[in-house]
């Protein structure tokens, strides 16, 4: 038998190109399907964690899904805004603790999360460097977004506006960057977290400007009347909040009527989360209550599905390659029909030219199954980070 | 040029009676009798298709011996070779017979030297030892391609792959050597060169030499010439 081995090993190396080729189409069929399982049970995992960690997800009626990924994946699907007032509504239950998601803009294609700071118990989010959210036009950084961005406690970080050509809506806002987030390897690593009111203040529903009734700028008022000054667009709107202009910012109107994305309700027990979300069973209720978890993991029954079909497709290009590789042996045998009439003619049995073929089949399968098992190896103990950056972004 | 066979008791091949034909052609082959004594160097000659090369294969056992002809007897030393099975007649080949091919027959993914050692390295009747390894170093020196033992045969000259050749049919100490046009393929030169040495081989191992050839200027070097147009044949070679 080692003379058979040395002899395939011997045709082997010098016809290296052909080997290459073999061993390389081999290890491709058999390691697709096995890293494709591998990173689906991987995001699968994921995917629950974050979605088995949000307890409860109040929102406008429409797209459950929708309403799932903007508010736990900070998918760019921006859904149906709700008001302020849904998180008082829950408030109000004493049920469960309602933590405001506004979700919708982007700073240099971060998403940026308006929130509260009961967000970053909940995820259980610490401060790496710096400093958390104190003062409006704050923002935090997850770990991810400030290395991408190169930025740290002490830099300022500006708002992308929604529209090139909407003049009249957002405004960029020059954030202060007041710290940066432990990694928590979840899409928590790549956003911009900002108080609540700072998404606001982006939006254009908060503003500072100079105070009219001090400006010196004649011009710049329209009409003055007892105890109010009309003024016109000339007058000068911050673009930054600081320390010496915050107490000229200020929100027009009934905060409670101000737009969210969603509200995370953190019930006070599994009672309590029963019957919160009995209070939103009304037919006509403009808000819904669903379960993340339960949105999930109908998205990864969706996937599973689509995963059969990807195992029926690659099994069929599979007994394609294996037939593509028996046809490449049958005719190499062809090819070789002169050599193994040479063998034969110095005296070899057939028995032991089989040997050999076979001892060459074998070596090609072994350095196939040994590279599948190393890149399957570097796939299993990556697959966290590369699901990561598959599905995190 | 033709003489007679001595079919004296020191006969390695005897012949007696000898009727071939293949299964799906028109050639025949018929040889009423044929003896080469030990130490003899025959040259076969003849026109193509006269049935030489198909008197090699038998008497290397390499072609199925004719077993419907009673009384008929192809035998090499003391075995008739057509009462043996194929794993028989392999076995007798690989141990008792050395043949030189035209074409060389040389493996192109091994080295000079595996190419040499191939016939212990595919069969259990040679067992390939430190002492075969010297002896297959020491014939490569004979035959002057010692510095190229370990290049493949893609890289050598004509003449160096039948060199190659010669010292793998000799390394097993083989008492019969066929020959199938050695020389065919190669210059004057190295011809003569070639020749020099495969003689002095025979000589150095006292074998016995059947070789075919289609060059008469190298007929004088051997001791008896056979000349095929005597048997009676047609067909192919």
């Amino acid at each position: 038998m080692m003379d058979s081995l040395y002899l395939a090993w011997q045709y082997i190396q010098f016809n290296k190109f052909k080997t290459i080729i073999l061993v390389a189409s081999i290890t491709l069929i058999a390691v697709l399907p096995l890293i494709l399982e591998t990173l689906l049970t991987e995001s699968e995992r994921q995917l629950l964690d974050r979605a088995e960690s949000t307890p409860l997800l109040v929102g406008a009626k429409g797209s459950a899904l929708d309403l799932a990924m903007n508010s736990l994946y900070f998918d760019d699907e921006v859904p149906e805004m709700i008001t302020m007032d849904a998180s008082e509504r829950i408030y109000d239950t004493e049920l469960a603790l309602p933590i405001p998601l506004y979700v919708r803009f982007k700073a240099r294609g971060f998403p940026i999360v308006g929130t509260t700071l009961d967000y970053f118990d909940l995820r259980k989010l610490s401060i790496a460097q710096g400093q958390p959210l104190t003062m409006l036009g704050d923002c935090v950084l997850g770990a991810k977004a400030a290395a991408q961005l190169g930025m740290g406690p002490g830099d300022n970080l500006v708002s992308s506006p929604g529209n090139l050509f909407d003049l009249a809506g957002v405004y960029p806002l020059k954030m202060k960057v007041a710290g940066v987030l432990a990694p928590n390897h979840s899409a928590d690593d790549l956003a911009v977290f900002v108080d609540i009111k700072t998404a606001w203040v982006i939006q254009g529903l908060g503003h500072g400007h100079e105070d009219v009734t001090r400006t010196r700028d004649s011009s710049v008022v329209l009409k003055r009347t007892e105890g109010n000054v009309a003024a016109n667009a000339k007058l000068f709107n911050y673009t930054e909040i600081t320390e010496d202009n915050l107490d000229g910012f200020h929100f027009h109107g009934d905060t409670t009527i101000y737009p969210i994305t969603a509200v995370i309700a953190v019930p006070n027990d599994e009672k309590s989360g029963t019957l919160l979300r009995g209070r939103f069973l009304e037919h006509d209720d403009a808000q819904q209550i669903i379960l993340p978890a339960e949105v999930i993991d109908g998205l990864l029954q969706n996937i599973f599905r689509i995963r059969n079909v990807l195992d029926a497709v690659i099994a069929l290009v599979g007994l394609a390659t294996a037939l593509a590789i028996i046809l490449v042996f049958t005719l190499s045998l062809r090819l070789r029909q002169r050599e193994i009439q040479t063998i034969f003619k110095l005296g070899c049995r057939k028995a032991m030219i089989g040997r050999m073929l076979l001892a060459e089949i074998v070596i090609i399968l072994l350095v196939s199954g040994v590279l599948c098992a190393a890149v399957l190896g570097v796939a299993d103990a990556n697959a966290e980070e590369l699901v990561r950056r598959l599905f995190v972004g | 040029m033709h003489e007679a066979a001595d079919s004296a008791g020191s006969a390695i091949i005897s012949i007696h009676d000898l009727k071939f034909r293949y299964p799906h052609g028109e050639f025949r082959l018929s040889i009423p009798e044929f003896a080469v004594t030990q130490g003899e160097k025959v040259a076969i000659v003849g026109p193509s298709g006269s049935g030489k090369t198909t008197l090699l294969n038998l008497l290397a056992g390499i072609l199925p011996p004719p077993s419907s002809v009673p009384g008929g007897l192809i035998e090499v030393g003391r075995t008739a070779i057509n009462e043996l099975n194929d794993a028989g007649r392999r076995d007798f080949r690989i141990r008792n017979i050395g043949f030189i091919f035209q074409d060389f027959e040389l493996l192109d993914y091994l080295t000079v030297l595996d190419n040499i050692l191939h016939p212990y390295r595919i069969t259990g009747a040679l067992k390939l030892s430190d002492e075969v390894r010297r002896r297959a170093t020491h014939l490569t020196e004979q035959m002057g391609i010692a510095g190229h033992l370990k290049k493949h045969p893609g890289t050598l000259s004509h003449g160096e792959k039948q060199r190659a050749a010669i010292c793998r049919a000799l390394l097993p100490n083989p008492s019969l050597i066929l020959v199938d046009e050695a020389t065919g393929n190669l210059d004057p030169t190295n011809k003569t060169r070639i020749l020099d040495l495969l003689f002095e081989s025979v000589a150095g191992h006292d074998a016995t030499l059947v070789a075919v050839t289609h060059d008469h200027e190298l007929l004088p070097r051997f001791d008896r010439v056979v000349d095929f147009q005597a048997f009676k044949s047609g067909g192919g070679s």
